[in-house]
This record gives structure tokens, sequence and C-alpha cells, in this order.
């Protein structure tokens, strides 16, 4: 058998739930480790990102960091996948946009109930946020997109098998939601 | 007089229909801005009330209509035509003064109520500009020292009526005549020659002749004028309409000003005429807001026609020949030009193009058949009844038959009003007007086409290059891009909103081109481009929809080594500005560390 | 009927009767042309350009184009569907559509078509509005940041409930929804839950209150099959009024 691909995944700003669902495709996890090996992942301990195959984001750009992470992952993944709501359009984080960032940090910081020592932080280690949460496609250019919060184990597998076996992409109806 | 009182005049019942008063709608509330600076929200509720309509749609109506506000503008009220030919004139840095001298931000009233200064879309005044509307009135050939003129006025609170005259001068600047504005031919149309050839004949003689001549529609289209005619003359009414379309809101054409300014008799002739053969009683000409300072000089002008017998019952004795012109004013929306918005701006509706068919030759205004023209052609008519078909047949090809009026401007020495005969080669227009070092020719308004010079053996005609008038030229010294980018903002501007792929892709369009001008755009984002405008060419509801990436695809398809040169390296860029989109951050923050940064990439 | 009253959709002869758009004669017949702002109860409006079809090399939508003798249209061509596609990323991009967090998820018809045309991403850049809810009224809510402007509340209670309860104002990207009464606010307004524009919007704009995520996932409306089979959500609002208003 030729080479295993090579996977690397990232949660940004999301919920780590499609990473969840991820895990869901239960024992087809294990036809698929056949298949792969996983670079850079929470799941295992990597915490660079070297050259890999596909890369996978779940979680939209809400700050400096998570743009660091996402270019990286553009440098070194020969395809990058938008995973779920939040990478694919903000997502629940996008609903702050509506607001200023302001008074977003505000509430929570200062005007939040039990806030003990009311100040928004500033320290150099906590990531700079970004005015609004974008989708990754508007900061890295994108191959693919899965819908779904969290899209579901089968729309993931199904969208793996195909990937890998070099298919055009594309899901039965019920695979498809933006939920 | 107060508001109220101001208000209460306007609007005082007029006896007629409460459909008719529902028609008047959208010239009321131009009297009442012209006079208020604005609507206050008491005119709406009596509005309501009056014509029994709710008050969100009248709001609907100001929301619409760039020229009415529901907040208060400035004692004096600035807005500086922005459209590319002011540009070219250095309209951008006067407006800079014109801020900085008045102490204010465009759009944002001053403190004391003294004075707004805005900008909006081409005012027509492009031979002889940078031109401004001040209270709806136009003050042409700004330049760094009349805009200083015009601080001083203003901060002395000196009343309009009192500045200078000549601020308010427009010329005509006619260059070339040849068969509409000849001096052999002015007589033709004058005392009522035209309808008087109607009623020594009849209606069926004079559209065969109008046929025969194959006059086509001068707004653009080029629809055949006679088969409109006939058309509108079949449909089954009572009742019939004549509108002319005095909207010239096409960046750069100035011609129908021109034609009102001096040749109005004529025109009305036209209508007259028009009237006589399809059995219309009312006619409207629906003059853009713009041009309001010719309101008056053309009431006169019908005044004259009916002190005549040429306007009103029995025109020139004949009975049952009955018929009058009202002006109605638009408000500062391009797409009032096209002429099924043009109707429902009539009706004092919001200017949302109606789903064709049915065509306004059979419902039109209030739904009854309407011939809707464009002020050249109405003219061309006149001139056709009484010196025949093959005197118009003499000039233009077999396609295009006739003169066509050309308003040039841009990079030439004698901008003005050129007519010509259909079939003049692009590279005659240039000679003509002095247009040295040319890099490329904007034919037809923003909705056109952009030409490079070495098109210039293509012809003006409705088989080659078609225009409704606009001819702009551009030297080897302007960045075509700069030109792209203020068409693109002036479809957003202008797009009226209902339908999707206008509504929205042309917002998408012009952030891209917004992006493409600063440098970030890649080579992705000229696919994006193609194929959201041509999107926009195929799906859009109107006109202004399907034409308003043409500047966008021309530039992409016609000048390709501009477009490379101006294309970032790397293969995608972000849609935004990265390091910016921290500024808030760091502003709440006070961070300025290495980490309160993100880099481009390289 | 005779056959000079047929045209062909994607190669399948529809009949039709006089005074007939295509959408008429299509829907009537059981075939599918998706919509957003369509909905047979009320006069065409055309403005989403979902329905567009091809016919000669032409494009129309099909809601407003009446039907005519002879006529081949296209209604599944790649490139066709591919347009659509691009229509609905628009309208998407353009409000805030948070499907995660919306009430009508699983029944909305914008949602419906696009997974109907295989939309994975609004993919182009997102406008993110600032726009507000109005929850003034007792009974129903409106979200104007998923407002896509299709006018069948404005249509409804004009044509229907003879209020004027709701206007469009602005122009061009600006244009919005308003509300007629003094304050602009739903709760001020004639607007009553039994109106029949409370139950025409296809998307979460305007929804019940005190309702929400009553279908668990897996059994709302679109979950299972597409709305090519289902047919529009609000003609399903009328089932459940039990009312007469269905057509
Ligand atoms: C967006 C748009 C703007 C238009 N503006 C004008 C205009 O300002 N003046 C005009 O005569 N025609 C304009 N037209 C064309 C009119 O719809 C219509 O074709 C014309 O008035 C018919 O008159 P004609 O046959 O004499 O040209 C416009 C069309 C569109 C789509
Ligand atoms: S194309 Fe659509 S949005 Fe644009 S002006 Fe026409 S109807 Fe309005
Ligand atoms: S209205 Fe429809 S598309 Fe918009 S958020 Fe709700 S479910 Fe999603
Ligand atoms: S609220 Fe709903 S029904 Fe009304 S215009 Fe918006 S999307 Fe259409």
């Amino acid at each position: 058998m030729a080479d295993k691909i090579r996977v690397a995944t990232a949660s940004l700003c999301g919920c780590f739930g499609c990473h969840m669902s991820l895990l869901d495709i239960d024992e087809r996890i294990l036809e698929l480790v056949q298949l792969v090996e996983f670079d850079r992942t929470p799941l295992t301990d990597i915490k660079t990102v070297g050259d890999c195959d596909i890369g996978i984001i779940e979680g939209g750009v809400a700050n400096a960091e998570n743009v660091e992470v996402l270019r990286e992952f553009r440098k070194h993944c020969k395809v990058l996948v938008a995973l779920g709501a939040c990478a694919v359009n903000g997502g629940i984080p996008a609903m702050r946009n509506s607001f200023e960032l302001r008074e977003c940090l505000e509430e929570a910081y200062i005007e939040g109930i039990g806030v003990a020592n009311p100040q928004i932080p500033s320290d150099p280690e906590i990531p700079m946020l970004l005015n609004k949460v974008h989708p990754i496609h508007e900061v890295v250019k994108v191959d693919h997109f899965l819908p779904g919060c969290p899209p579901s184990g089968d729309t993931i597998w199904t969208f793996l098998t195909e990937l890998i076996e070099g298919k055009p992409i594309g899901f039965p109806y019920e695979q498809i939601h933006y939920d | 007089m107060t508001h109220e009182e101001i208000i209460r005049e306007i609007i005082a019942p007029s006896g007629t229909s409460r459909a008719a008063e529902r028609s008047q709608l959208l010239q009321y509330l131009c009297q009442i801005q012209h006079q208020c600076s604005y609507i206050p929200g008491d005119a709406i509720t009596q509005l309501a009330t009056r014509l029994q309509m709710p008050a969100s749609e009248i709001q609907g109506l100001i929301g619409f209509y760039a020229f009415l506000h529901e907040q208060p503008r400035g004692d004096y009220d600035i807005l500086l035509s922005d459209s590319i030919s002011d540009h070219l004139l250095g309209s951008r840095l006067l407006l800079q003064q014109l801020c900085n001298r008045l102490g204010v931000a465009p759009g944002v009233p001053r403190a004391d109520g003294r004075v707004t200064v805005d900008t909006t879309s081409c005012t027509g005044i492009c031979d002889q500009g940078p031109a401004m509307l001040l209270n709806g009135r136009v003050i042409s050939r700004l330049t760094d020292r009349r805009i200083d003129h015009i601080c001083a006025l203003i901060e002395a609170s000196t009343a309009v009526t009192q500045w200078p005259a000549e601020f308010f001068q427009v010329d005509d600047n006619i260059r070339r005549r040849d068969l509409l504005l000849s001096e052999e031919t002015a007589a033709a149309t004058m005392d009522g020659k035209a309808l008087r050839v109607l009623l020594e004949t009849d209606g069926n003689a004079i559209l065969d002749v109008i046929e025969k001549s194959g006059l086509r529609g001068r707004g653009g289209a080029g629809f055949r004028t006679g088969m409109k005619w006939r058309f509108c003359r079949q449909a089954e009414s009572d009742s019939r309409y004549v509108v002319c379309n005095a909207d010239e809101g096409e960046p750069g054409t100035f011609k129908d000003r021109v034609l009102l300014n001096s040749y109005a008799d004529s025109v009305f002739e036209g209508m007259t005429l028009c009237a006589g053969v399809v059995g219309a009683s009312r006619g409207y000409l629906y003059l853009r807001g713009e041009y309001r300072y010719l309101l008056e000089p053309l009431q006169a002008v019908l005044r004259q026609r009916r002190e005549k017998g040429l306007l009103g019952q029995c025109i020139l004795g004949k009975d049952g020949f009955d018929f009058d012109i009202e002006i109605h004013l638009g408000a500062g929306a391009y797409i009032c030009g096209e002429e099924s918005s043009l109707i429902e701006s009539l009706e004092g509706k919001r200017g949302i193009p109606r789903n064709r068919p049915p065509f306004p030759v059979t419902h039109g205004y209030l739904n009854q058949p309407t011939v809707v023209n464009n002020v050249e052609t109405f003219m061309a008519a006149a001139k056709i009844a009484v010196l025949g078909a093959d005197w118009f047949r003499q000039a233009g090809t077999p396609e295009s038959t006739g003169t066509k009026l050309l308003s040039i401007c841009g990079d030439c020495e004698r901008p003005g009003i050129y007519e010509y005969p259909f079939g003049v080669t692009i590279k005659q227009v240039l000679e003509d007007c002095g247009a040295v070092n040319t890099q490329a020719i904007q034919v037809a308004g923003a909705a056109g086409t952009t030409l490079p010079v070495a098109d210039n053996g293509r012809r003006i005609a409705f088989e080659d290059v078609s225009t409704g008038g606009s001819f702009m030229v551009f030297n080897n010294d302007r960045d075509l891009l700069d030109m792209v980018q203020n068409f693109s903002h002036f479809f957003v501007h202008e797009s009226c909103g209902f339908c999707t792929p206008c509504r929205v892709g042309g917002s998408l369009l012009k952030n891209l081109v917004d992006k493409l001008v600063n440098g970030h755009a890649t080579h992705y984002d000229v696919g994006e481009m193609k194929q959201i405008g041509s999107l926009m060419k195929r799906a859009s509801h109107c006109g202004l929809g399907s034409t308003a990436p043409n500047p966008v695809l021309d530039l992409l398809n016609h000048f390709p080594q501009l477009v490379e040169s101006r294309l970032a390296h790397s293969g995608y860029e972000p849609a935004f500005d990265l390091d910016a989109a921290l500024q808030e951050a760091r502003d709440i923050t006070g961070r300025d560390d290495p980490g309160a940064h993100i880099r481009t990439e390289t | 009927m005779s056959s000079k009253n047929t045209f062909m959709l994607d190669g399948v002869a529809i009949e039709f009767s006089e005074g007939d758009t295509i959408m008429d004669a299509a829907l009537r017949s059981g075939s599918y042309i998706p919509h957003l702002c369509h909905n047979p109860e009320f006069r065409p409006h055309g403005s989403c350009r979902v329905c567009v079809v091809n016919i000669n090399g032409r494009q129309v939508s099909s809601c407003t184009q009446p039907a005519s003798a002879g006529l081949e249209v296209d209604n599944s061509s790649e490139d066709l569907v591919q347009e659509r596609r691009n229509l609905l990323q628009m309208l998407f991009v353009e409000g805030n559509h948070v499907c995660p967090g919306c009430e009508k998820s699983g029944a909305c018809q914008l949602q419906a078509v696009a997974y109907y045309t295989g939309m994975l991403s609004p993919q182009y850049t997102h406008f993110f509005p600032q726009r507000s809810v109005d929850a003034s009224h007792p009974d129903t809510a409106i979200d104007f940041n998923r407002c896509i402007l299709c006018e069948l509340c404005v249509r409804a209670s004009r044509d229907v409930d003879h209020k004027d309860v709701f206007s469009i104002s602005g122009r061009g990207i600006g244009s919005h929804l308003v509300v007629n009464s003094p304050s602009g606010k739903l709760g001020d307004s004639a607007f009553a839950a039994t109106d029949k524009a409370a139950h025409v919007c296809p998307v979460g704009a305007i929804l019940p209150k005190h309702r929400g995520y009553e279908q668990p996932i897996g059994s709302r409306l679109y979950d299972r099959s597409p709305i090519s089979i289902v047919g529009d959500v609000a003609a399903h609002e009328s089932d459940d009024q039990g009312d007469t208003h269905g057509r």
C-alpha cells in the first residue's frame, strides 16, 4: 500500500463539536486510520503542523492566533477543509458581530455578573481579538466546505472517503444541513 | 413662513381625486424638501392621513430618493457631483477643501445647522465641471478660488439670491450641428408646424413618415419610435399618456440638458404630436431633480405654448385635440430613467422597475397605454413630421438613420455637444473634440462600453457602438481603475435593491474592485469578478443590473495587462485588512506589542 | 386541453392555461422550479431571481414569464443550478444567517432551496450587517438579520389582511423592511398573530414567540426530503392553521 495520507486538524473559534463529530464516525475510524495518519491535531499532541495532504479546520477566525494557525495550515496542507458552521460562515461566535467589540468585552469583563476584578485583560499572552469573527475562507483559500453544526459523522465520512478515493465530492440529501 | 405653513400650503387639497393626489406624493415631498430642507415627521403624518396611506410607505419613498431626507440638512445644502468626469477635473480635492474650510464631514450637517456637504451621482454638467448642487441649483466650473468664495458667502450667511450670477451659469457648448440643431431647420418645428402637418394629414400619415424615417429611440435602447407609437395607438383604452424621459442620469450624458435649455419648444411639439397621433390628452415631462434649475424656464415655455393654442383644449382650434403637459421632478434616482421605474415614480412611488410584460405601451402610467420617449426622440419626431423621412434618412446608416447628439467630456480640448450622422467613427469624434494622447473611450456612460483607443475605427451606431449620448475620453495619464471604481460605486448607490443579483452582487463586485484598486486582488478575485458580473448580466431584473458589471468586465477583457500589473503576487489575499481588524482591540487594551499586530504575508 | 397549450420544461411537456406563468403551470403539473419570493397565493414578484430559467439562450424569472406554446425551457442545466446557488449564497452573506441558532432551521425555505441546489457554503465575503430584532409584539418577533426582502409579508398584509403593516424603505444594499407604526415597532402596529402576514415568511424573520425548536432534528419539514417533494413552507403553515388559505 502507498504511503498513508497525512491529516492535520485544528479548532479555531469553535466549540470542539466538529472534532467530536469526527470521532462519531465510530468504528469506521479504524478503517480511517488504515488510510491516514494524523499530524497536528487536538487528538494527538503534535504542536506544529508539518507538511500534510489534508488540513481540517473547525471554527471561525476570531483572533490573531487563529489567523496564525490558519495560515500555517494553509502553508503546509495540500487540501484545506472548512469543517462545520463556524469555519464555513462564522457560526454562533459570529453572532458577536452585531455588537462593537468594546460592548462584548465590557459585558464579559466589566458588567458581567460576579466579575471580581472588573477590567478588560490586556496581557500580551492573550490573543488579540479581531473586531469581527470571520469564516476561514475570508482569510485563506479553502478547497472544501462541510457545513453543519456539527456536520454528522456520516457527512464527514462521505467526504473523507470521496476525497481519499479522488472522487468528486457529493453528498446524499440528508447529509447536507447547516445546523 | 413656518414649516407648518409651508407644508399646509403645499399639501392643500387640490380638489382632484385621491388617486390623482396620490400620484402627486413625490412632487409634494420634493417641494417640502426644497422649502424646509427636510421632510418633517409632521408632514409625513399629515400626508398619510390626507392620502389614506401608511406613513411607512411615505418613509419608504423618502428612503428611496437620495434628495429626500427625514433629518434636516444644512441651510446651505451642498452636493458635489461625484462622477468620474468631475474627478478628472479635480473634484475630489475640492471636496476636501470644502469640508476643511467649512469644518464639516461629508454627509453630516454642521453643528450650527448652517451647512451640509455631500456628494451626489453625475449632475450632467460634465463639460463645465466640476459641478455642485447648492440647495438644488447647479454651480458649474468649480475651482479652488470659487470654493473659497462659496465658503465665504456661506459663513457670511449671504442669501443664495445674492450670489454672483456667473456661478450658476450653464452653457450649451454646442460644437457641431447637423440635422436637428442646424440653423436652417430651426424654424421647422416652431409655431406648431408639426402639429399643423398632423391636422392637415392624419395620425396614420404621421406614423408612416416616422416609421419610414427609421427613427429609433435616442435614450439608449433604440426601440423603433414609429412602432412604439403605433402599439400605443392600437391599445384598447380611453386614456393614454405621453411621457418624456428627461431623467438623463447616465454619467457623462448632458445632451437633454441642452435640448431642454434651448429647444424645449421643439421637444414639447414632439410630445404634442405624439399625443395627437396616439390619442393622449395628458403628458408628463419627468425632469431629473438635478435639472431643477430648468423647471421655471420650461414652465414658461409651456405657458407660451398654451397662449399660442399649442397646448390645452382644442389645440390649433381642432375640436377634441386636447393635450397638456405637466412637469414632474425626480429626486436623485438614476433607476427612474428606466421607463417602468419612471412610470412608478410618476405615480408617486418608489422607482422599482415593473415586471414586463405587460409593457408601458399597453399598461403604463396608471395602467393605461403610455409612450415613453427620450427628449431627443421627441424633438427628432417633430422635425421628421415637417421635413420628411427622406430628409432624416440622408444622414446615418441604414440601421441607424439620422443623427445622434453626443455629449463629450473628459480629456479633450473642446467638451460639449456634437451632433453627428450615425456611423461616424470614434477616430473622427476624437479628432473633432481635440483629444490627444488618448488611452480609452467610455461610450454610453457607466452602463456602456470601454474601448481601447485601438478600437477607434469603430462607429457610433446601434449596430456597432451604441450610445444614449455619453462619450468620455481618457488620456494615457489616467488610471482606468479610477473610472471602473467610480462606476462600481455609482451602481451600488443607484441600484434600486429589488433583485438579488444587482443588490448583493453589485456590492460584492464593488468590494472586489476596491480590493483591486488597493493592490490586494489576486487571480482568484478576478475569477470572482467575472462570475459575479456574468451572473448580474444574465439574472438581473432590469437593465441597471444587467449593465452594471460592464465597466469591470470590459476592464478585465480589454485591458488585461493593466489588471495584471495591479494584482497582488500571492495566490490568495484575505477579504479584509487583518491588521486593521485588530485596531479596535488595540484601542481598548492599549497593547501595541508584536502580538497585537498581524503581519501581511509575503 | 389541446397540445397547442403546452411548453417543454426540461424535455417534459407541461400544459398551461391562458394567463399562466411558467411557474404556475410547472407547479400545477408537479414540476419543481426553485423559488423564494414566489407564493402561488400572491401576485408574482420576481425579485429573488432564484426561479430563473433559460429560454432560447435568454434568462427569465419563471414566476413572471407568461407561458406560451412551444417554449423550450431549461430548468436544470449545470450552469443554471450554479447560478441559483450563487444567488442563494448572495442572500446568505447579505444577512446574518446563523442556522444553528435559528428557530426556523429545518423548516426554512432559504435553507431548503440551498440544500436542493447543493450549496455547501455561502463562500462570498460576508457583509455582517448590523440589524436588529423587534420583540415588541406579544405574539410575534421579527429578526431582521434573516429577512431576504421577498416582500411576502408586505403583500400579505396589504392584499389579504388589508392592514399595510409592512413596507420597504431605503434602496440598493440598504433596502430594508419597515413596520408601519408610530414607533416603527411591531408591537405598536395593527399586526396580529392571526394575520396572513404572520404565516408567509419563507425564512426565520417573522416568527411566533413562545414556540420554537418544537420538532426534533431529523423530523423537521426538510430534514429527510427535499423541497422539490415537500413543497413550500408557507403551504405547510396553512395546514398548521387548519385554515382555508391553502392552494
Ligand atoms: C437603468 C436605466 C436608466 C435609463 N435612463 C434613461 C434616461 O435617463 N433617459 C432615457 O431617455 N432613457 C433611459 N433609459 C431607457 C428607457 O428605459 C427607455 O428605453 C427610453 O426612455 C425610451 O425612449 P426612447 O425609445 O426614445 O429611447 C434607461 C434605461 C435603464 C435600464
Ligand atoms: S437590476 Fe434589480 S436591483 Fe438592480 S436596479 Fe434593476 S431591479 Fe433594481
Ligand atoms: S432564516 Fe433560514 S437560513 Fe437564515 S438562519 Fe434561519 S434557518 Fe438559517
Ligand atoms: S420578513 Fe420574511 S416575508 Fe417579510 S420580506 Fe423579510 S423574508 Fe420576506
